[in-house]
């Protein structure tokens, strides 16, 4: 029987195999931030450890840092920062500090420097390390204690996943984007509908997404429970790749194409799940509640608890509902919103920023909008382009790199009661600031919303 | 990490789904760099409404938390578990847990418990009935008993020993060292380094 995408990756990097034990499984590349560390480098001292594979490792600091010019005020903040610098100097770990021209979102640096390859295993003590399964490697999150493991080790005991087919068939329509192609498939299968798999979009609609596109839906199969996402690299992988700083070339680069080439699911292949969507009946997509699971087409209204079959599901309906200060039956092109928030893992790519400026190009914002790069070297190309100009000239705010708005961490935040449509990932209570509602919505739907102040696609305006 | 055989103790019932670990642990107060003091940021926003089932002094002293469905999903925060340990949990039972959170517990010594949906409601209706109630997590049996019920659970051989013994997964690792190093030998020469 032929094998999965999922299933070769994992076998290239078994070191060993005992019976009734996990795989030790290893790591080539391991990206680390200031948040989920501290307390790993510090096992490590504790233990007398050193860090195994250092070149091996890459460090960056994102998810505490303003985004706007000047030091950190939050002296919390500020010391955790510090604490990473220290560490990555005393375990000899290349970093990437504020001001560095390749800081940046922790899963935007390692795709833009070549890191991220096909055939890789990742990790990162961060959830949406899915990302780099765009490229076609095995890349997933892990807490504290694993990335003292890896540290230490450079490999993970770890049970291989089952594995999830989900097949995207025919093509996107115009206006509709990888973002809502991959809110549609966690509404369908659920917050838990991929817990205990690795995910492998297939289908023509994936393989006609750009590299951007790609990550954007692998980052987001962590909202669907799934421990990761993974797209078989193609051309377009090959061709984003090319050239970038860490990719290799001459004729390493024909060694490696020629490897990468093989890693697809075999035709025989069976899969332990397999879920199928049709692309032609997308259209854009928004979430009403505080789960990604809790989204609808914007075209539709605000749905009844009632209309839950499910008790669980009703009642966490009922409580999203609350929360997010909505009333069942309002159509949610009529939710009005304060922010607007153009960034993240999930959109802050060169390609997100071009889609919300096309839009944006000529039209004044009503909102309060926030433009964040996911890196300095997207911001970099952003302003080549004049994208900066152009979000300028529509009134919102071109900021430095960093997590920003995402995650609550950093000084951008909601205040309580402020409602967002947000390019992030997170719709949880509280996630943009205590007491703040979000709405996950694509760049387009975003640049949109900023122009009307409500929910709204491109094609409204 | 604190070995566990068996607990017996109060359980408190959290009758919610998706209790993702922004909710057990928001983000604020992740940015400290040392171990200690998560205790006061457990389930931080929930707590300030009075009626919050962890402000219910029926409950006070509870190390078993019954769980809706899809405990612990979304961000791989650690501190989660530590906020739940610090707290004075040494056990969660719920329908469902999201992958990380599982894996995280079971690094640290907090033993996530799988029952099915409609055991954890029952145990969650038998302990609102009687909040002394004394329920038992037997690791050992791979069983979770009160008054008079028994419901067993699944949990690998291989992390049940592991919690058992309370054992340390770097130093189990470390003694494949020499594989390791083989295995680094053979890695394809053009995977990249970040100097």
């Amino acid at each position: 029987m032929g094998r999965t995408l999922a299933e070769k990756v994992w076998e290239q990097h078994v070191v060993r195999r005992a019976d009734g034990e996990p795989d030790l499984l290893y790591i080539d590349l391991h990206l680390i931030h200031e948040v989920t560390s501290p307390q790993a480098f510090d096992g490590l001292r504790l233990a007398g450890r050193k860090v195994r594979r250092p070149e091996l490792t890459i460090a960056t600091e994102d998810h505490n840092v303003p985004t706007v010019l000047g030091p950190i005020a939050d002296p919390v903040s500020k010391t955790q920062v510090e604490t990473l610098r220290k560490n990555c100097a005393e375990f000899g770990i290349r970093l990437h500090p504020m001001g560095d021209a390749g800081q940046g979102v922790v899963h935007i640096i390692g795709p833009q420097f070549g890191l991220t390859q096909p055939g890789m295993t990742i990790v990162c003590g961060d959830s949406h390390t899915s990302t780099h399964g765009a490229f076609g490697g095995i890349a997933f999150g892990i807490g504290t204690s694993e990335v003292e493991h890896v540290l230490a080790t450079q490999t993970l005991p770890a049970y291989r996943p089952k594995t999830m087919a989900i097949e995207v068939s025919g093509e996107l329509p115009t206006g509709v984007t990888a973002k809502d192609l991959i809110l549609a498939i966690i509404a369908k299968i659920g917050t838990g509908g991929g817990q205990g798999h690795i995910i492998e979009y297939r289908g023509e609609a994936v393989r006609k997404l750009s590299m951007e596109g790609r990550m954007t839906v692998c980052n987001m199969s962590i909202e669907a429970g799934a421990r990761a996402g993974m797209i078989a690299p193609d051309e377009t992988t090959f061709a984003y790749l090319k050239g970038r700083p860490h990719a290799p070339s001459g004729e390493a680069w024909d060694q490696a194409v020629a490897y990468w080439k093989t890693l697809k699911t075999d035709d025989d292949a069976v899969f332990d799940k397999v879920v199928e969507i049709d692309a032609s009946t997308l259209t854009p997509f928004v979430t009403w509640g505080t789960n990604p699971g809790q989204g609808l087409p914007l075209g539709e209204r605000v749905p009844d608890p009632e209309s839950f079959t499910d008790p669980v599901e009703r009642s966490a309906a009922e409580r999203a509902l609350e929360y997010m200060a909505l009333t069942p039956g309002t159509p949610l092109r009529d939710i009005e919103v304060d922010t607007v928030f153009v960034g993240s893992c999930t959109n802050g790519r060169i390609e997100d920023l071009r889609s919300a400026a096309e839009i944006l190009r000529g039209r004044k914002v009503a909102t309060r909008m926030l433009v964040v790069p996911g890196s300095m070297m997207v911001k970099k190309q952003a302003e080549e382009e004049g994208l900066h100009e152009v979000f300028k000239a529509a009134g919102a705010e071109w900021r430095e790199a960093g997590c920003s708005m995402c995650l609550g961490m950093n000084p951008d935040t909601l205040k309580p009661g402020e409602r967002s449509a947000s390019t992030s990932n997170r719709n949880f209570e509280g996630r943009q600031g205590k007491g703040g509602r979000t709405h996950l919505v694509s760049p387009q739907v975003a640049a949109a919303t900023a122009v009307t102040g409500r929910l709204t696609a491109p094609a409204d305006l | 990490m604190e070995a566990f055989t068996t607990h017996t103790g109060k359980a408190v019932p959290l009758r919610r789904s998706n209790v993702d670990t922004d909710q057990i642990i928001p983000a604020v107060w992740l940015k400290q760099v040392s171990r200690t003091g998560f205790e006061k940021g457990l389930f931080a926003a929930w707590r300030e409404d009075p009626s919050f089932v962890l402000n219910d002094p029926a409950y006070a002293g509870a190390s078993i938390l019954v769980s809706g469905p899809d405990f612990g999903t979304g961000s791989s925060r650690e501190h989660a578990v530590w906020a739940l340990q610090q707290y004075g949990f040494r056990v969660v039972i719920a329908a469902r847990f999201g992958d990380i959170f599982r894996n995280n517990s079971t690094k640290m010594g907090l033993l996530p418990v799988v029952l099915p949906g409609d055991r954890v409601e029952e145990l969650q209706a038998a302990v609102e009935a009687d909040p002394e109630l004394q329920v038992t997590v037997d690791l050992v049996e791979r069983q979770v008993r009160w008054a008079g019920e028994t419901v067993s659970f699944e949990i690998d051989d291989y992390t049940r020993w592991r919690l058992m013994e309370g054992l340390d997964d770097i130093g189990l690792t470390l003694r494949h060292a020499d594989a390791i190093t083989t295995y680094e030998n053979g890695r394809q020469p053009w995977l990249p380094t970040t100097v």
